[in-house]
Order: structure tokens, then C-alpha cells, then sequence
């Protein structure tokens, strides 16, 4: 027990003590200022430029911003897709597997251009090599910086004074060639290490020491392991995701995993309060996080270390379903906690077999949507929040709500409405749609209230694009393929436009100067009314479909 | 229109850079650097592969070892767990099998059962058992091989993996290490 407990609290002290050099470093990258590391990068980068036709210093407004994100990611798309319906005859496919049939292919395009990583396929059986590094490994890259372009363009949009949130296209090489690619090529180099397979040779067939056959399925798996974790994607190379000893072989693996995790989406924060100039107001938005985030690793840490009545009457401590040995209980539910926190989506145990209270954790994180978050969306929602905050507050007081200086109004609280809607409509109207369907109930593994959570996770999964799922649901029918698809593709577009817009209304307004009657947003008060606002809103939303799933299961075990 | 063009040649670029220079980059430096590991961590005897000392084999004779179970049936080209609901009626009562089964086969165990040995594991591949889940199938292997109890509790003892840094991870044993030792010992 208490070891564990250490295991969790090291972990978590290194994640901390990341967050202020690597938020500075970002701040470094997206200032757009000459820096002793364009000698390095700067060379590159101009080839970037040209070959795409980009001008450095062009700055874009918001609805240039917007479309620039939306048509990039638009043809990144139709490519993966390509690639996913083609691989047969394509190269890198030693163990020559066949062509992704339309649906799932949409799907996992979907999937993977939204930084959701949802996986209705398996990789070793589903994708050639090529694949996994074109349609798999590519989109890690992208639709990360694609997140966090999007948060910095708000983050300048709030704190700047012209509707000029920088240049989507620079934002997202800067992204790609100072942090992702460098990270990522050291990191999997440590992966393989420790033992990560990284190869482009095909299956090779073992004789067990038994005599018997087995085909040992391989491939360039290090290097979708580091990005997927860096760039809170999750998208495993194989099935059974960072629970398989290729994907993560060592505790010292699993340790890289969280961390890498953690990295960037709490990085943000800090650097948002540095861009913003006031580090309380970054510090402030974190703590309330924090509080969410340490209630539910409460949570599922001792639920699953506890396991459940009936199997502690046999004798058997904790619940090991769906765990590995070299993790145990503490590592796992860390994993499951950080993995939903982050909306990474990678699991090293499985959530399917987590305890009704345990599972309810990941699926409650990624219904608020904004617990650290990942790819800079998790910070969007967040400040989402706040706005919602300062306009509730605002009422209460009769006064003109006002966030960093700038009157909230009409326009903005209308955006806001449409951006935090949009999220459980995404998981509560097709959850029910699937149950009104014989043959969709039909893909549930284990019945009663534990199928509802089944299909209530893959929704809430798909529109908080994170990946995660209840794998006993059969996901892998048209139905699920495309409403997923489509959930996924709705919750990240939807909102981004919704936030960037608030973003360049926000820029063309005049400050307001601060007075004893401003109500300040950068305080301890602040953050407890923040968390309210979070877990009231969360709980008004999503209690009744909760009490039907994982609670009902708590209660009648 | 112009936008559009900026964004094909953009996705494009990207596409090159890190969907096929930087895994092949990665590949060639991991290749030098380690080839044994980047290869899947493969062991030979006599130039024949006998498996991976990462994944775990299904092994069923009682005189080995055997693994943690596996919804995969230890076949790495379909990765798989059980996906169980815990708390639901029809595990409790394969779990309640699981049990006797071991409880027959040692009857040492009664109030604390290896929670890694009765249940099926997260990858299907898992390649360790806790020290006690392999101690507690140490008579079983006794009785079936003519070895002494106490070799097989020290061939357990000297495969058994320490946490990592003092911290990380859980006392671990590797199965296809063990038995390869215990397949040794038995000739």
C-alpha cells in the first residue's frame, strides 16, 4: 500500500516539477521573437515555409485562423483515408494485410485527425506498417499541434489588442520541429531501450518452448509509442493498447507514458499565465483542476486496490482483471486516471474490467472535459469555465462580467453556450439513439447496467476525443463507425470555432481598467467557485445517465 | 483557393516529415543502437526462434510454469482481454471455479490467492507472475517433475525482478525465463 502510494506521489512530484521549464520553453516557441534557437531550427523552418507557401510573418485573424485549421485538417484527412483504403498495395506490408473496409476507414480517419485515437480496428491484424507510420503516426504529429495552435491563437486572441492571432501554419511547424519531433525521436529511442520493438521486418513465427507455433507480430512501434503519449493521442500499435509488453515493457516505460502525458496540457497553463502576464491567473485555473484531478485518482485508486466484496471473500485482494503484474494496482489506476485527465486515451489495464466506481472515474473526466485536458483543447474547455464563471458571478453582483480586462456580452456568452452544449448533446442523443436500436444493443458484451456504461463511454470517448474505451463493446459495426465517427469530428470542430471566434471578439474590444469593483478571477476564492461551477454543471448534465451506469453497478454489487 | 492550395502542400509535407523520415530515422538509429530489443526481444536456441522473452507463451503442461490466463490464447496477431464486468454475477461464479481449481492443486492456499493468478491479464500477453503466484504453483510442479520443492522456490528466487529505481513497477517474475531455466534443470 504504501509503496504505491510513493509510486504515485514520485510521479506526480516529477510531472510538477516539469510544468515551469517546460511552459517557459513554450512560451519561447509560440512568441514568435528571434530566439538563440532559430540558429537551430530556423533553417528548417524556412524550408517548411517555402515549400508550403506560408509567409512567416503574416498574421492571421480569427475566421483566417479557423479556415486554415478546418482545410488542413480537411486534406490531412482525405489522405489518411487513402492510405487506409489502399495499404494492400502499397509498400511497408510484409505481413500483407488487406485493404480497411469504408466505414471503419472514415472512422479511424475521423479518429485520427481529431486527436481522438479511438480504435475500432486492431492494429496488428487491421494496418500495414505503412499505415501505422502514414495514416497512425503523421496525424499524432498534426492533430496534437493542431490542438495546441488552436489554444495559443485564443490564448493571444485574450491578451492581445488586435484581432491577429498569429499564423495557424507557423504555429503548427514551430510546434512540430522545437517540441514533437525532438521529444519524440529521444523518447522512443529510450522505448526501445527498455524494449519497444522498432522494425520494419514482418511477423516472425516462434517455436514455444512447448513445441507450439506462435507468430510474433512487430513493427515501427517506438516511434507511434513516444508521439501518441506526447501528443496526448493514445492510438495503440497494437489491440490491447500500452497494456502490451511491446507497447510498454517496463515500469520505467509506464513511467515515461504518465509523464509525457502530463507534459504539454499542464505546461499550457503556465504558459498561459505567462502570455496572459499574470502566472496567478495560470496558477489559479491549475489549482482547480488539480483538486478534480487528485478526487478521482482517489477515486480509482482505492476502489481497485480495494476489488470487490465478493472476490475479497474468496481470498483474492484487489481487482487484477484486465491488469499487468509489472504495473499492479497503483500504476494502473494512475494510468487510468492521468490517460482520461489528459484525454490521451491510452490504457495499460483495461477500463471495461475497472470496479463500477473505478470505471466511473475515466468516464466522469472526460464528461467535464477539462481536467488538465489535452493538445490545448483541455485548456480551451477549462476557460470555458471560467467565462461561464465570471458570467454567473457577474449576475449574481449586477455587474458587467469581465475576464482579463475585457467585457463578457451577449456575443461571447452565446458562443460560450453553443461550445459547452455541444458536448453532452454529442454523447447523450446517440447514446440513446443506440439503444433504441435492437441490433446496436446487440454489440454490448455484458448486459444490464454495465452495457449502458458500455456504449455511454464510447460516446463520451468520441466527443471528448479521447479515445479511451469500454472495449467490450463490438465497435466495429456501421452504426458505431459512423456516429462515432461523426461525434468525434463534431466535438473538436464544433468548439474550436466557437472558442476562436469568442477569441477574435474578445481582441477588437477595449480594456476595461481594473476597480475595487472588479471581481478578480486570479484568487484563491476564484478557483473554489470554479470548481463549483465544473462539478455543478457536470453533475447537471451527466448525473442521470451515471446513476444508470456505473453508480446503479455500485450499488447492486 | 489559395488557402485550400497552402493546406495541400502543408498536409503533404507533414505527411513526408513525420509519417516517414522520422519513424525511418527512428528505425535505422534504434537498429544500431539496439538491435536485439528493436527486434522484439527475440531468443534463439540453435538459430530457431523460441519466442520473445516480453510476450507470454501458452504453456499447459503441469510441469511448467504457466502464465497468467490470456483472452488472446497467447496469439499476438489478435491482442485481447476479457473485458469482464467485475462486479457481475457470471464472473463472480467463473472466478469462484478459477479458485477451486488452484485451491485442489495447492492446497497450501486458502486465505490469500494470488490476485495475478486467477485472473486474465490486460494485454494477453503478460509476461510476468508475482513471486507468489509462481511459488503457488511450486507443488504441482514438485509432484510432476521429481524436482525438489526448494529448487524450484530458489529457480523462482533468482528470477524474480526487483522494482525499477527501488520504486517502480512490482516484484515481478518472468514465465518463459523461468521455464526455459526449469526445462535446463529437468534435463
Amino acid at each position: 500500500m504504501s509503496i504505491g502510494i510513493i509510486q504515485v506521489a514520485v510521479t506526480l512530484l516529477i510531472a510538477l516539477l516539469l510544468i515551469k521549464p517546460v511552459g517557459s520553453y513554450l512560451v519561447n516557441v509560440f512568441s514568435y521573437e528571434k530566439t538563440r534557437l532559430d540558429r537551430v531550427f530556423g533553417p528548417v523552418e524556412r524550408l517548411f515555409y517555402r515549400i508550403m507557401g506560408v509567409h512567416e510573418e503574416q498574421s492571421m485573424d480569427s475566421k483566417q485562423y479557423v479556415t486554415a485549421v478546418l482545410f488542413s485538417n480537411f486534406v490531412m484527412m482525405i489522405l489518411i483515408y487513402a492510405v487506409l483504403r489502399l495499404q494492400k498495395h502499397l509498400p511497408f506490408n510484409p505481413d500483407g494485410i488487406d485493404n480497411m473496409p469504408s466505414a471503419l476507414a472514415f472512422n479511424t480517419a475521423a479518429s485520427f485527425i481529431t486527436n481522438t485515437n479511438w480504435q475500432a480496428y486492431s492494429g496488428e491484424s487491421g494496418l500495414s506498417y505503412l499505415s501505422q507510420m502514414l495514416a497512425i503516426t503523421f496525424p499524432m504529429f498534426t492533430s496534437s499541434a493542431t490542438g495546441f495552435a488552436v489554444a495559443i491563437a485564443f490564448i493571444r486572441g485574450i491578451s492581445g489588442n488586435k484581432n491577429e492571432l498569429g499564423n495557424f501554419y507557423v504555429d503548427l511547424v514551430r510546434l512540430i520541429t522545437r517540441v514533437l519531433l525532438p521529444l519524440s525521436f529521444i523518447a522512443a529511442l529510450f522505448l526501445v531501450f527498455q524494449g519497444v520493438p522498432q522494425t520494419l521486418h514482418g511477423a516472425v513465427t516462434a517455436t514455444t518452448l512447448e513445441g507450439a507455433n506462435q507468430v510474433i507480430t512487430r513493427g515501427p512501434v517506438a516511434s507511434l509509442e513516444s508521439i501518441k503519449h506526447l501528443g496526448t493521442n493514445g492510438g495503440g500499435y497494437f489491440g490491447t493498447n500500452a497494456a502490451h509488453p511491446f507497447e510498454n515493457p517496463t515500469p520505467l516505460t509506464n513511467l515515461l507514458h504518465i509523464l509525457f502525458m502530463l507534459l504539454l496540457p499542464t505546461s499550457l497553463i503556465y504558459a498561459f499565465g505567462v502570455m496572459i502576464k499574470n502566472k496567478r491567473q495560470g496558477w489559479s485555473v491549475f489549482a482547480a483542476m488539480s483538486v478534480i484531478f487528485l478526487i478521482m485518482l482517489g477515486t480509482v485508486l482505492f476502489q481497485e486496490y480495494k476489488g470487490t466484496p465478493a472476490l475479497h471473500a474468496m481470498g483474492i485482494h484487489g481487482n487484477m482483471e484486465g491488469k499487468e503484474v509489472r504495473f499492479g494496482f497503483f500504476e494502473s489506476a494512475l494510468f487510468t486516471a492521468v490517460t482520461t485527465a489528459a484525454t490521451t486515451g491510452s490504457v495499460n489495464n483495461m477500463h471495461d474490467s475497472l470496479t463500477p466506481l473505478g470505471g466511473f472515474v475515466p468516464l466522469a473526466e472526460m464528461m467535464l472535459n477539462n481536467v488538465f485536458g489535452g493538445k490545448g483543447v483541455g485548456l480551451l474547455n477549462g476557460l470555458l469555465y471560467v467565462i461561464l464563471s465570471v458570467f454567473i458571478c457577474g449576475l449574481m453582483v449586477g455587474r458587467t462580467p469581465e475576464f482579463l480586462g475585457r467585457k463578457i456580452e451577449a456575443k461571447e456568452m452565446k458562443l460560450a453556450s453553443i461550445a459547452l452544449l455541444i458536448h453532452p448533446i454529442l454523447i447523450l442523443v446517440p447514446t440513446a439513439l443506440a439503444f433504441l436500436r435492437p441490433e446496436s444493443m446487440a454489440s454490448i458484451l455484458n448486459p444490464g447496467s454495465h452495457g449502458i456504461s458500455e456504449v455511454l463511454y464510447a460516446f463520451t470517448s468520441g466527443a471528448a476525443n479521447n479515445g479511451s474505451a469500454f472495449a467490450g463493446l463490438t465497435a466495429n459495426k456501421n452504426f458505431y463507425n459512423i456516429s462515432i465517427g461523426l461525434v468525434m469530428l463534431f466535438g473538436r470542430y464544433i468548439s474550436i470555432i466557437a472558442m476562436l471566434a469568442i477569441a477574435g471578439s474578445l481582441a477588437t474590444k477595449s480594456r476595461v481598467a481594473a476597480s475595487v469593483g472588479t471581481f478578480r478571477t486570479d484568487t484563491p476564492l476564484f478557483t473554489v467557485i470554479l470548481l463549483m461551477m465544473i462539478l455543478i454543471i457536470g453533475a447537471l448534465t451527466f448525473f442521470p445517465a451515471l446513476a444508470l451506469g456505473p453508480i446503479a453497478e455500485h450499488l447492486g454489487m | 483557393m489559395k488557402s485550400l492550395y497552402t493546406a495541400i502542400r502543408a498536409s503533404i509535407l507533414f505527411m513526408i516529415v513525420c509519417g516517414l523520415l522520422y519513424p525511418l530515422l527512428t528505425t535505422e538509429v534504434a537498429q544500431i543502437l539496439f538491435p536485439f530489443q528493436a527486434q522484439g526481444s527475440l531468443v534463439e536456441d540453435n538459430g530457431k526462434v523460441k519466442g520473445s522473452v516480453l510476450l507470454a507463451q501458452a504453456f499447459t503442461s503441469p510441469k511448467l510454469f504457466h502464465p497468467r490466463a490470456s483472452a488472446a490464447e497467447y496469439d499476438p496477431t489478435a491482442s485481447a482481454a476479457t473485458n469482464a464486468a467485475v462486479a457481475s454475477p457470471d464472473y463472480i461464479k467463473s472466478m469462484k471455479e478459477t479458485v477451486d481449481a488452484i485451491k485442489k492443486e495447492n492446497p497450501s492456499l486458502q486465505n490469500k490467492i494470488p490476485a495475478d493468478l486467477v485472473t486474465t491479464s490486460g494485454s494477453g500477453f503478460d509476461p510476468d507472475l508475482s513471486p507468489e503466484a509462481a511459488k503457488a504453483q511450486v507443488p504441482r510442479i514438485a509432484k510432476a517433475t521429481g524436482l525438489s520443492e526448494q529448487l524450484l522456490l530458489s529457480l523462482i528466487d533468482k528470477h524474480t525482478k526487483g522494482r525499477q529505481l527501488g520504486i517502480f513497477g512490482e516484484p515481478r517474475v518472468n514465465v518463459f525465463e523461468l521455464n526455459r531455466d526449469l526445462l535446463a534443470q529437468s534435463k
